[in-house]
């Protein structure tokens, strides 16, 4: 990485409260640009609901999340704008079931970013032939496969063309013989370029693609670092035994 | 005894067709407009306003806990007696007006059931892309939420032509009215039976159209 990085999302001593439950205990991380960063960690570690901070779907308890030189506010307009730049994808895909692949895609550029109907589906054509569901245009999401879900709902949100794209478990739901096809399209768009943010347990894919990984555990960073450092020479206890648990 | 049922049928069909076209109407423009209505009582028990969302509360409970007979009589008898300017409006509307008021809580039931229905995922994943919160209700959320329904709502219908047999007793002119009609004509038992006889065929019809309804929506998931 070089000395000059323009710093993406930012945040500031992040914390999230569940009740009782602390999940977020104070995280203080930067994310630059073109950086391709992923978390790992066990469950309720806290590394999914950081991820969802950084959008603010979830609403931290306190600290300050700051994209492009703004602090998000849910309570402001401006959050719409600024989430349109942030791309999410998510672990069941939530692609809209009543919705044709097509309007899947074009529906929110349409609506909320005035882009004409002739040009959005253009844009679409694109993205789908990216993505090898050229064909499937029509379709509704009924008749695809989880994996093909799960592409739409990666290049339903490139067409807001994002400056950053979130990824929360992106394949955990997925069945064994999808999962490659789907981490080739995110491998494809992180070399494109394109900052990413991943969380996920496939292990072997964070180190292939990571500029850095995030050990996150008890709602905080335990361990950050490039991926051949982190996976080769950890220096956290609890990242050292996290990794002996899930490397086979 | 005196005449049949048959015969009775024969000579005052008309009645009764008239009366059937009138519980049908009621029964539409209640359920038509209480869905309206109903749809606000959703959106407001929905809120994340406190205050809101206690009124559609006590809204629902009142209407729903209360016999919509006891309804008619006080929308029939108060209405006019508190807005004197009311006065000279046909007592229909009054009515009318309780079974609307009435299928509002309902429907705002059966809506916010919709409403809830929708995985939160769907809504994250609207807000996630930048979709404004009326976008994402009115182009996410709703149309999905009324496939959902509309059974529901179709059950709601038959049974508000049901409920509408109490306004006969305010002689509006529904199914159940034109037993008032021809009792004046001492016929009294027949009507009862061909009256009960055609609320079950219409019912029995529209159970069947609403199942077939269910099972085409459900084709399409």
């Amino acid at each position: 990485m070089s000395e000059n990085r323009i710093p993406l999302i930012e945040t500031r001593n992040l914390y999230k409260r569940f009740g009782e439950l602390n999940v977020l205990n104070g995280i203080s991380e930067t994310i630059y640009k073109g950086e391709v960063v992923t978390i790992i960690g066990p469950s309720g570690g806290g590394k999914s609901t950081f991820l969802r901070c950084l959008n603010l779907l979830e609403e931290p308890s306190s600290g300050e999340v700051i994209f492009e030189g703004n602090i998000l506010d849910v309570n402001s307009t401006d959050l719409n704008k600024h989430r349109q730049k942030i791309g999410m994808v998510f672990q069941q895909f939530n692609v809209f079931p009543h919705l044709t692949v097509m309007d899947n895609i074009t529906i929110t550029p349409i609506l909320e970013k005035k882009i004409n109907k002739v040009e959005a589906e253009k844009r679409a054509k694109e993205l789908l032939e990216m993505v090898g569901l050229e064909d499937k245009a029509l379709e509704y999401p009924n008749k695809l496969s989880g994996g093909q879900k799960q592409r739409l709902a990666i290049v339903r949100a490139l067409a807001m063309d994002p400056d950053v794209m979130l990824f929360d478990e992106p394949t955990s739901a997925l069945d064994p013989e999808m999962v490659k096809g789907v981490l080739e399209v995110i491998q494809a768009l992180a070399e494109s370029g394109m900052t990413c943010v991943i969380v996920t347990h496939e292990m072997g894919f964070a180190k292939k693609v990571s500029d850095r990984v995030l050990f996150i555990d008890e709602g905080i960073v335990k361990e950050s670092g490039n991926p051949i450092d982190f996976f080769e020479n950890p220096q956290n206890p609890r990242t050292k035994e996290f990794l002996a648990q899930v490397m086979y | 005894m005196g005449k049949s049922i048959l015969e009775v049928f024969l000579e005052y069909w008309p009645i009764f067709l008239k009366g059937l076209i009138g519980t049908l109407r009621y029964a539409f423009i209640a359920v038509f407009l209480g869905s309206i209505l109903g749809a606000l009582v959703a959106f407001l028990h929905l809120s994340k306003n406190k205050l809101l969302s206690s009124i559609a509360k006590i809204y629902v409970n009142v209407l729903r806990g209360t016999p919509l007979l006891v309804q008619m009589y006080i929308a029939y008898y108060f209405i006019p007696m508190a807005i004197p300017i009311l006065n000279n409006v046909d007592v229909v509307y009054f009515v009318l007006l309780a079974l609307i008021l009435n299928s509002s809580a309902y429907v705002g039931e059966i809506i916010r059931g919709g409403i809830n229905s929708i995985e939160k995922g769907q809504i994250e994943a609207a807000r996630s892309l930048g979709m404004s919160n009326k976008n994402c209700m009115m182009k996410i959320v709703l149309p999905q939420a009324i496939k959902n329904i509309l059974p529901a709502l179709g059950n709601e219908y038959i049974a508000m032509i049901k409920e509408t047999s109490l306004a006969g007793t305010f002689m509006l002119y529904e199914l159940m009215y034109t037993r008032t009609l021809l009792a004046n004509k001492y016929l009294i038992w027949q009507p009862l039976f061909i009256i009960a006889g055609i609320y079950l065929i219409v019912t029995l019809v529209l159970s069947s159209l609403v199942s077939l309804l269910e099972k085409r929506l459900r084709v399409s998931e």
